[in-house]
């Protein structure tokens, strides 16, 4: 299907003529493409304020001493960067931005099911971010992002309420975003293409949003109950009044557990599509990988009870959760075998897109792997709230979840701005972000593993080499966020124009123009091929094309 | 190969209720109830947080929770059950009378759920006050209003600082330690704390309930609904079940354990 010649505009034009028309145009839009730029602008916003509270957090732990804050301002410090970062950039990063931009591009549809709805969640998803940022504003919050009782309903005076009504509302932008995501996947695919022809990233934002439905409400009335105790003095979670505080941890874990599957199932979706398309290959084991993220989500719901090993928790309960955590690792390795096997044979070629790939790979084997040390009980009782978990999560979260939004950012750039980025600069940017990520959290295994608890601005001499390395580590990772920034920026000016397909790809988002027109597809396409269907040679035939400075 | 923009493709085939992004008015429906389903889900699972602190309270206090119901007015509570059991037969009505295109019989019903849906509140709001008003000393929400009456005995069941659990209900009578007590008046006050979250959720269900009935009236009033076309009607209607069932769920919990 020829779409040069057609005479429908990109998204991105329009002929308001003033500047309130131009405005009220991107504000009152109902174009998921538009939708997600909004999203994407935002998210990067609060991406930038986590990494500076973030920054505070690494430059006062660069000496033993408390010399720059006091633990008062510290605490509020690290419970700013993990609310922000939580509900306001690593929840909605990938399914908000890329998912809102592709899911209905990769299905062939011309807008979600609900495009109202979908404004509505992203300005949700801004009064929830408001809200959050008001609170910081005036005081901040002390009581970490997970918000336990009773820190956060007894003894906090900080500004709980605020922030939590922030993340509440904020969870209901993510609920309704999962509401729209399952139903356009299931109502409105184009004709011919069956479950088993979509793409993964469409699979992993199914197995994503059925967990946004599920488990945000728990959080939501959570939260609901923490407010209503603070506010009226009531007991559900104090012990003084007969409440039990452990069953706040219960119903906090029973969502945020999941979330954590909520950031990085979108990211293996976008994992997935990347090295199938650098490698010139179908994607190994496309059914496992559809499945695993299916089981994954449904798993997820079931280890919650991992976080609270060292909590009163029954011990057999604490088994029973360490059994099911290890099970979570089978779908998690079918995921990275699959991948190393779409490799094999490939024509693998390193732009920056598969960098970021490679590089989420190698950052998702050492965050599961450690996560399987913390899901034993023996191990986890020594290592409970040290920076061993620190680092874990972190390498999950961040590794994989930063690793893939960068990647797909870079990947369907052309198909966002029509442009190409700057490819040197680009993997230059990479190898920072992975060299920085890597100095940054790996010896926070090591401060783990040897006593260091987390949330404490001070600490005994001996751990400050270690210290010093990470912080080191933060300020190369701080270059590695910004340098994309800038040259992404002059992208939109100066970039190469990109072409309908720059990467050969396959998938339906790549058949329409760049940037894509307002109704997606000029003739709805009708699809007749597997997603990722390069032909048996076609991996050798790109090897035999290669020659050092080609573009591929 | 001919390029049709979308929009010529089937300007004629359909009415002006079929959104840009839907090929059919099947399609649109499907994905309007299936949205609505998925909604629903979320909403129980709402609900299942205070569900899950219910189940484990009762468990932990089961004596006092046998007598705090016995506070609650089990009386009213049943005329409100059966006033939205019906309610959810006039709504089912109004379906079936838009599935056929009786404006008259739909917009009919749609006033009856309404009605309904408001008395409840009232009855809902009367039996809230009660609770209030013998905080205040008063015996019933008029006497507090008009300054008369005073409460035979110091009551107060909404949580708080003030929450006083009348002792000639309490089992704490009989020898029990002063300790025992204590956890006694925690396990009373949880239970109506229990029930004010858990009705008044259900309560702020209700009011956006009565305002989706209402847009509904008022679509139905200006003849927004067809034969072919009454999805709105279709899936506020599932709403308002899902607020009836999640009362016939709380009704027993509360008031009949």
């Amino acid at each position: 299907m020829s779409t040069l010649s057609l005479p429908q505009t990109s998204y991105i034009r329009d002929n308001s003529r003033t500047f309130t028309d131009w405005l009220k145009s991107w504000l009152l839009t109902v174009d998921h493409k538009r939708i997600a730029i909004l999203y994407l602008l935002a998210i990067n916003f609060f991406f930038l304020l986590g990494g500076l509270a973030a920054t505070l957090v690494r430059v006062e732990l660069i000496t033993p001493q408390g010399d720059l804050m006091s633990s008062d301002v510290y605490n509020r410090a690290f419970t700013l960067h993990g609310v922000i970062m939580v509900f306001f950039f690593l929840i909605p990063s990938i399914p908000a931005v890329l998912g809102n931009f592709l899911v209905p591009l990769m299905i062939g549809a011309r807008d979600l099911a609900f495009p109202r709805l979908n404004l509505l969640s992203w300005y949700l998803y801004m009064i929830g971010g408001i809200f959050a940022l008001i609170a910081a504003v005036f005081g901040g919050v002390d009581t970490g992002w997970t918000f336990y009782t009773p820190f956060s309903s007894t003894y906090s005076n900080s500004n709980v309420v605020m922030t939590i009504t922030g993340a509440f509302i904020m969870g209901f932008s993510s609920i309704l975003t999962g509401l729209n995501f399952i139903v356009t996947i299931h109502k409105m695919r184009a004709p011919g293409l069956t479950w088993f022809r979509l793409p993964l990233f469409i699979w992993a934002n199914y197995a994503t949003s059925i967990i946004q439905i599920l488990a945000t409400p728990v959080l939501g009335i959570a939260l609901l109950l923490v407010v209503v105790e603070r506010l009226w003095g009531v007991g559900i979670y104090d012990p003084a009044l007969g409440g039990d505080p452990l069953l706040f941890q219960h119903l906090f874990w029973f969502y945020s557990h999941p979330a954590v599957y909520i950031m990085i199932l979108p990211a293996m979706g976008v994992i997935s599509e990347l090295i199938s398309t650098f490698s010139r290959k179908r994607i190994f084991g496309y059914e496992f990988i559809a499945f695993s993220s299916i089981a994954i989500a449904i798993l997820g719901f079931l280890v919650w009870g991992h976080h609270m090993f060292v909590s009163s928790q029954s011990v057999y309960a604490g088994l029973v959760f360490s059994f099911i955590t290890m099970l979570v690792a089978i779908p998690s390795a079918i995921k990275v075998f699959n991948w190393t096997a779409t490799l094999y044979k490939g024509s693998i070629s390193y732009r920056t897109p598969m960098l970021y790939a490679l590089g989420f790979i190698g950052l998702f084997v050492i965050g599961g792997l450690t996560g399987i040390f913390l899901g034993v009980t023996a191990v986890d009782l020594h290592v409970t709230d040290t920076y061993f978990v620190v680092a874990h999560f972190h390498y999950v979260m961040v590794g994989g979840t930063i690793m893939a939004y960068l990647g797909g950012i870079h990947f369907w750039w052309p198909k966002m701005t029509g442009r190409m980025y700057n490819e040197t600069w680009g993997g230059i940017a990479a190898l920072i972000i992975f060299v920085g990520f890597n100095m940054t959290f790996f010896p926070q295994f090591i401060l783990g593993y040897l006593g260091m608890p987390r949330r404490y601005h001070v600490y005994p001499p001996e751990f400050q080499i270690l210290h010093v390395m990470s912080t080191a580590g933060a300020s190369i990772l701080a270059i590695g966020f910004i340098v994309p920034l800038i040259y992404l920026g002059i992208s939109l000016r100066k970039g190469a124009i990109a072409g309908d397909n720059p990467w050969g790809a396959t998938g339906l988002e790549w058949k329409t123009s760049s940037p894509p027109p307002t109704f997606n597809f000029d003739k709805t396409p009708i699809v007749t091929e597997e997603a990722y269907a390069y032909p048996p040679e076609a991996a050798e035939r790109d090897a035999a094309a290669w020659r050092p400075g080609s573009p591929l | 190969m001919a390029t049709i923009t979308h929009e010529e493709a089937h300007t004629h085939t359909h009415g002006p209720e079929l959104q840009h992004q839907f090929e059919t008015p099947e399609q649109q429906k499907e994905a309007a109830t299936l949205g609505m389903w998925a909604f629903l889900v979320t909403e129980i699972m709402l609900f299942g947080g205070i569900f899950m602190a219910y189940i484990a309270y009762r468990w932990a206090f089961p004596e006092a929770w046998e007598e705090s119901a016995a506070l609650l007015n089990t009386p009213l509570a049943t005329v409100n059950t059966v006033v939205l059991l019906v309610s959810s037969l006039t709504v089912a009505l109004a379906v079936n009378a838009a599935e056929e295109g009786k404006k008259r019989r739909l917009v009919t019903m749609l006033v009856l759920t309404i009605v309904l849906g408001l008395t409840f509140l009232v009855i809902k709001g009367y039996e809230y006050s009660e609770k209030f008003a013998h905080c205040a000393g008063a015996k019933d929400p008029i006497s507090w209003i008009t300054g008369s009456d005073l409460h035979e005995s110091h009551e107060c069941l909404v949580p708080g600082r003030g929450f006083h659990f009348p002792a000639e209900h309490g089992s704490a009578s009989g020898g029990h330690g002063a300790a025992k007590t204590a956890t006694m008046q925690s396990g009373h006050q949880l239970f109506f704390l229990l029930y004010f979250s858990a009705t008044g959720l259900h309560a702020i269900h209700m009011i956006i309930g009565l305002g989706v009935m209402t847009t509904i009236l008022v679509m139905a009033v200006r003849d927004r609904f067809s034969p072919t076309y009454f999805t709105p009607v279709e899936i506020g209607g599932l709403y308002w079940h899902l607020i009836d069932i999640i009362w016939v769920f709380l009704f027993p919990l509360f008031y009949l354990v």
